[in-house]
């Protein structure tokens, strides 16, 4: 049997500094890049790989390309090896609007600037009156915008025809996106409702668009429904792609919606209900507001799916901004022009889409109570 | 029925005095007869101390009560209000009902604030500065007041049941169900709730408690009862309940819980 040797501690341990070459940059390296002979071998031939790849990018976009906005086009990228941004500088303001009548693009500035400045204004902590804010871009904005867009009374009409370039992509990414969420917040409790004929219509309205593809939903709306719709009835291209392309939104969001939803506790539910509060008051204010924070990646990943999907608009022949571009390219000026043309596209797609996700990731950050 | 109902003098069948009645309700989940012909008065201000194994039926039983379970027959009458499927009668209990779960299930997006007064405001239409000044009165008879804007997620067990029972209160129930509070709890935190509970009788509060607190249940309960396979076995004052019990079913539960 060993002995039991009695032990006190009568003295307090005081904290010591970490060793050294446990902290600092050079223990990172150490750490992240060369832990092993094969990390060691990886990390140089990564940089070797980022050295072929981003030498000749660079040679290519930067140090050989033409920035001059020539006014004799013919003239235009005459120099070997470099990208032509006269064709971006040149075709700018057409890929930003498309046809949209030169007089009347301070139109489509003024909506955007609006609507960048409240959404700025909510995102924003300190500012006050959100609550006002919040309303006026909710109930007052779209009238606003619609009217501005498309004219009317005072102003000048512009048909939606005439729409184009990056202005038709934000207008068809915004609209479904803004409708999407409280339509799919809405198909997705209806799904879990315990009422049976309710249950079974969200089934079929998140199921039926889910099972098919957008390409198919952009051209039933476009091409098929004016079939079975009395002869005489207009619908404008651009409101019958924003429909279409809004259910199919609405029905992925459900399904995204659904999920947070049942990773919220039934216990959390018990509670609300014990304490008095309604349906609608239990799912506005306990239950929604902590399924919205899990599913923020999710709602996220579906608009910047939803924000590139505006370019299979081609199908039904609206010229969004790659299909601007793309038409731009085979002008007889500025043949061969393609390259530049879609890493411009890429680069504002990029953009947009990376904005939102760094938003997200700042949103999961702020709503992060439980430690 | 063999309920010895224990009642205050004077009081008999359908009573001013009733809290809650429950008469021959049955609940079945399924095929599953999970509470089979209870019976139960509780009077105002009375106490009573629900035990029995894990899947007696006891937390089933107090969660009937405000209606998180539907029973499929029999009565309960909480408050004057007969249960049925009328939603105005269920909210209408639910507001003079508060309860205390296992898992605390304060809601960890709401400051400890926000959650005291979230009901007072949308369920009871309290003015806002108002309901915060009563949920600081509660948070301070709960000795918790520091912790009020805090997130749930930052408190101990302790002090979030300690906040529960404080968020039940904000609504001025008159009946307080506890569904096992001390059962998610470290040792050296189980005494700060069992406190605020104890002061929570003291001030004549009618609770329900499922619990194995058998300390707590001589201290306060006016009775106890004890619970198996969806029946109510034995119900008694609690010293006769533990020196004397008269069934052999509790016999053998109380030298289980009480060997060690």
């Amino acid at each position: 049997m060993p002995v039991v040797e009695p032990f006190v501690r009568t003295e307090h341990c005081p904290d010591l500094p970490p060793p050294r070459g446990q902290t600092g940059i050079v223990h990172w390296i150490r750490v992240n890049l060369f832990s092993s002979p094969f990390n060691a071998v990886l990390t140089i031939a990564s940089l070797y790989l980022v050295y072929v790849t981003v030498v000749p990018l660079f040679t290519w976009g930067v140090l050989n390309a033409d920035w001059t906005s020539p006014n004799n086009l013919d003239r235009a990228c005459q120099s070997e090896g470099g990208a032509c941004w006269s064709f971006i500088i040149v075709r700018f303001n057409q890929f930003m609007y498309g046809f949209y009548p030169h007089e009347a693009r301070w139109r489509v500035d003024t909506a955007f600037a609006i609507l960048v400045i409240s959404l700025a204004a909510l995102m924003i902590e300190r500012v006050p009156y959100k609550k006002y804010i919040g309303l006026f871009v909710i109930v007052i904005y779209p009238f606003l915008a619609y009217f501005l867009f498309l004219g009317g009374g005072v102003l000048e009409e512009v048909d939606t025809g005439q729409w184009g370039g990056l202005f038709l992509t934000l207008v068809l990414a915004v609209v479904p996106i803004a409708v999407s969420l409280p339509f799919g917040t809405l198909l997705a409790l209806g799904r879990r409702s315990e009422m049976p004929i309710i249950r079974s219509v969200c089934i079929c309205l998140i199921e039926l668009p889910r099972g098919v593809p957008l390409i198919t939903v952009l051209f039933m709306s476009s091409v098929v429904l004016p079939l079975f719709l009395p002869p005489g009835t207009y619908f404008d291209k651009v409101l019958r792609v924003l429909v279409g392309m809004s259910f199919f939104a609405a029905a992925y969001m459900a399904e995204t919606v659904r999920g947070g939803l049942q990773a919220i506790p039934r216990g959390q539910y018990e509670a609300a209900q014990a304490m008095g509060l309604s349906y609608w008051k239990m799912m506005g204010l306990v239950i929604l507001p902590q399924a919205l924070k899990i599913m923020i990646p999710g709602i996220v990943s579906s608009f910047i799916g939803l924000f590139k999907d505006t370019t299979l608009v081609v199908v039904v022949g609206l010229l969004d901004m790659l299909n601007v571009i793309t038409a731009a390219t085979a002008h007889s000026n500025w043949l061969g022009t393609n390259i530049e043309g879609y890493v411009f596209a890429a680069f504002v797609y990029w953009v947009f889409c990376f904005s939102m996700s760094r938003y997200s990731i700042y949103l999961e950050h702020k709503l992060h109570t439980s430690h | 029925m063999a309920n010895p109902d224990i009642q205050p003098s004077g009081a008999s069948g359908v009573s001013e005095d009733a809290a809650i009645q429950i008469i021959g309700m049955h609940k079945w989940y399924g095929d599953f007869h999970v509470l089979k012909d209870i019976d139960l008065t509780v009077y105002r201000g009375e106490r009573i101390v629900i035990c029995g194994p894990s899947g007696s039926g006891k937390s089933t039983l107090i969660r009937c009560i405000n209606r998180l379970e539907e029973h499929q027959q029999g009565q309960i009458i909480v408050e004057n209000i007969e249960l049925t499927n009328d939603l105005k009668g269920i909210d209408a209990i639910r507001r003079e009902v508060g309860m205390v779960f296992q898992h605390f299930n304060l809601f960890p997006h709401l400051t400890v604030l926000e959650n005291l007064t979230l009901a007072p405001i949308w369920v009871r239409k309290v003015a806002k500065a108002e309901a915060e000044e009563m949920a600081m009165e509660y948070l301070e008879r709960v000795k918790i007041p520091e912790q009020a804007l805090k997130f749930p997620g930052q408190l101990s067990g302790g002090q979030q049941q300690r906040v529960a029972i404080a968020r039940s209160l904000c609504m001025n129930p008159r009946i307080m169900l506890f569904d096992e509070p001390t059962s998610a709890l470290d040792p050296e935190m189980i005494s700060e709730v069992l406190d605020v509970m104890v002061s929570l009788a003291e001030s004549g509060m009618t609770m329900l408690c499922v619990t194995h607190e058998m300390g707590f249940a001589r201290k306060i309960a006016n009775r106890v009862m004890f619970m198996d396979e969806g029946e109510i076995i034995e119900q008694n004052e609690p010293e006769e309940f533990f020196n004397n019990p008269k069934s052999e079913r509790t016999k053998l539960f109380l030298s289980q819980i009480l060997s060690h």
